[in-house]
């Protein structure tokens, strides 16, 4: 490992950062232009840098949309009173949107966004490959809560309080059946076609030639998606920040880019969580499943195309990524917001329990598939080398 | 770079283990503690222990840490009362320390090849004599875990049983019939 | 798999650490500056004086809940090998599915008996 070699995977990580941020800004814009679609208005419509309209012809197309609102707001944050009240507990005030941000950020290390190919074998475009993923990002999105929770304590104030209070019990809850809605997938994942024996996310994805996951097993696939909205506080759950009977939850007391650290941390979450669901569900780069009778091409058509196939393929997953933020989005504005106990109930006493379900009924069925149709055919070899 | 990683990491363990000690305000303590818990899973990664890690920030860090700050933030305490230690606590403290450095002592003077560090960090002999790969990949706890451990595997799962059992006993108060009473008014 | 696989996740968690630690010290210089006063140090309660305690007692409802999120998550963290290795038991003729069950059985009695005592409810 020599200092080129770190120097590269400092600027790839520094790439993804960026790359992460500006979707989280724009998820922003688009949150408020999808809510003004939705409600019959224009929203931001005007925000652009000046003097670009007199561009010649591109000029009319470069104001449109708001195009320059993430970066109005960005500068508005900067610029705008720091304040530091006088009643909270200052250290912790200050260091928990850093503690709410990180995580979020941190996680993007071992998800892969696409993939490039050497002499047809399949190499994931990921900053860190290793063996432990899902499980990484559970447990580093697990950390998220002691933001929440910090920066109610810290605000010394009582509906931040009770807002860090209700989000804490809430994200926990939800992590539970996030974590077990993923062991059917890594079942299934597993397998003899695919080799045996990680949790890589590449492996899942390269398991999802055949078929999607979300196809096969929409139970866990429907028990993923609803906890990640409960994860990242989206709005039919977002207990921390309800703000009829909360004024502003958890970071009520903040003012300037402490309080946009929280916010783009939000959105950063809801970015990396629907990358994650369409890692593992969805297919992730994949273009299509074969089903197995279609050709091989046609679950990576661009397989062929050298280093133009790889971009292709991360668009095409951030593509697929966009489709889910815009799901959210488009949740955010059509259901109403559960009470507390319902959000508590929905969580212990039905998601829990069909994650569990599904964990039971696919282990039941993988079994029998496998003794009825796959185990003849397995040739030793494919189990690969016994682990180290 | 490991070896500095190894001495960082370690110095935050027991940097973050020390200041929960001594540290009276009973949530920065809780702070400590998670920043000791998360070294201590550096630790296992520089070990190569990478499932043993990713529990360490999963279980520990990630949810029992969760309890304890709900107790400290649920019967709030910030400031334990300042007590002078008595007696026997200062005995017990001393005669702890003095064998923790007659340990240290033994570790470092012996001819290592003799002394019972190197023992405990052995492979366990049944495990390789049975066949099992053992090594620190998840694959490799699956194979002992669902083999050869397969009864203290269902142990825990009874141990967790009265676990749960447990935290019903605790929480509700019980009636002679064996039904909980119902709870009174809560605020949040 | 290595422990130098493992570099670009201490990258990212000090790049990450390092870029919001730069935001908020960027907002801090760049912010407008502002006297303090008498309000401003209060806590917000939609502009009435605070009353009572800032951090009031809450039900203990959310310890249970916690206490149950630990034992839940250690079954998982248990079955997350399992999952690994499941096929090809299977396919090796190592008995793995009913050994398994019988785990997960006494997981979903625990559960059942949550149910039933109302430690899940959450009463309004």
């Amino acid at each position: 490992m020599d200092i080129v070699e770190i120097l590269l995977k400092i600027l790839f990580a520094i790439l993804v950062v960026v790359v992460i941020m500006t979707i989280a800004a724009y998820s922003v814009l688009a949150e408020r232009k999808v809510a003004s679609w939705i409600q019959g208005r224009v929203g931001p419509n005007r925000t652009a840098l000046p003097g670009l309209s007199a561009i010649p012809v591109l000029g009319r197309f470069l104001v449109r949309m708001g195009m320059w609102q993430p970066l109005a707001d960005g500068v508005k944050f900067l610029f705008k009173e720091d304040p530091l009240p006088g009643h909270v507990k200052k250290w912790y005030y200050c260091l928990a949107p850093v503690v709410a941000l990180v995580p979020s950020l941190s996680t993007v290390a071992v998800l892969p966004f696409g993939a490039y190919w050497v002499n047809g074998v399949e190499y994931p475009l990921v900053l860190a490959n290793v063996d432990i993923g899902i499980l990484f990002i559970l447990a580093i999105s697990s950390l998220t809560v002691y933001g929440i929770v910090m920066a109610g304590w810290a605000a010394n104030s009582k509906y931040p309080y009770f807002g860090s209070i209700r989000s804490s019990a809430q994200m926990i809850s939800y992590e539970l059946a996030m974590g077990m809605s993923v062991i059917p997938v890594f079942m299934w994942a597993n397998g003899p076609a695919t080799g045996f024996g990680d949790l890589t996310l590449f492996g899942v994805v390269a398991a999802q030639k055949d078929l999607w996951l979300g196809i096969w097993m929409p139970l866990p696939a429907f028990v993923f998606l609803v906890s990640l909205f409960a994860e990242t506080n989206r709005l039919p759950f977002d207990m921390p920040e309800s703000e009829t009977e909360l004024v502003g939850g958890f970071h009520t007391e903040y003012g300037s880019f402490k309080f946009g650290l929280f916010f783009v941390g939000e959105y950063a979450a809801m970015a990396i969580g629907s990358a994650v669901f369409v890692v593992l569900f969805l297919g992730g780069w994949n273009f299509l499943p074969t089903f197995g009778f279609l050709p091989d091409w046609v679950a990576n058509p661009w397989a062929t195309w050298g280093w133009f196939g790889s971009v292709v393929s991360v668009l095409f997953f951030i593509g697929k990524t966009l489709t889910f933020i815009f799901l959210f989005i488009w949740v955010r504005w059509t259901l109403p917001r559960f009470r507390y106990d319902q959000v508590m109930n929905l969580g212990w006493k039905y998601l829990v329990p069909l994650a569990v379900a599904s964990i039971i009924i696919y282990a039941i069925v993988i079994a029998l598939w496998d003794t009825a149709v796959t185990v003849d055919h397995i040739k030793p070899e494919t189990f690969g080398p016994a682990p180290q | 770079m490991e070896n500095f990683l190894f001495y960082l990491f370690s110095v935050l363990t027991i940097l973050g283990a020390l200041l929960l000690v001594v540290n009276r305000n009973a949530v920065n303590g809780a702070m400590f503690m998670i920043i000791s818990l998360i070294g201590m899973a550096a630790l296992f990664l520089l070990l190569e222990a990478y499932f043993l890690f990713i529990l360490q920030i999963l279980v520990y860090a990630g949810a029992v840490m969760v309890l304890f700050l709900f107790i400290v933030m649920l019967i709030d305490v910030e400031k334990g009362p300042k007590t002078r230690p008595d007696g026997l606590t200062i005995a017990a403290s001393i005669v702890g320390l003095a064998l923790l450095l007659l340990g240290i002592i033994a570790v470092f003077t012996t001819d290592s090849a003799t002394s019972a560090l190197p023992e405990v960090t052995k492979l366990p002999e049944a495990a390789s004599a049975a066949g099992i790969p053992f090594g620190t990949s998840v694959r490799g706890y699956g194979y002992g875990l669902f083999t050869k451990y397969m009864l203290p595997f269902q142990v825990t799962g009874f141990l967790l049983l009265i676990a749960m059992i447990g935290v019903i006993v605790v929480s509700k108060k019980i009636t002679a019939s064996g039904d909980a009473e119902k709870e009174g008014p809560k605020k949040a | 798999m290595e422990i130098a696989d493992y570099l670009p996740v201490l990258i990212q968690v000090l790049l990450a650490a390092a870029l919001a630690g730069a935001i908020l010290m960027a907002s801090h210089v760049f912010g407008q500056r502002a006297r303090g006063n008498y309000i401003k140090d209060k806590a917000y309660e939609c502009g009435l004086p605070m009353e009572g305690n800032p951090h009031p007692r809450f039900g203990v409802k959310f310890y249970v809940v916690a206490m149950l999120f630990i034992l839940f998550d250690i079954e998982a963290v248990f079955l997350i090998p399992w999952a690994l290795i499941y096929r090809e038991f299977i396919a090796s003729h190592i008995p793995i599915l009913w050994p398994v069950m019988f785990f997960i059985g006494i997981l979903v009695l625990g559960l059942a008996y949550e149910m039933k005592k109302k430690g899940l409810e959450w009463e309004r």
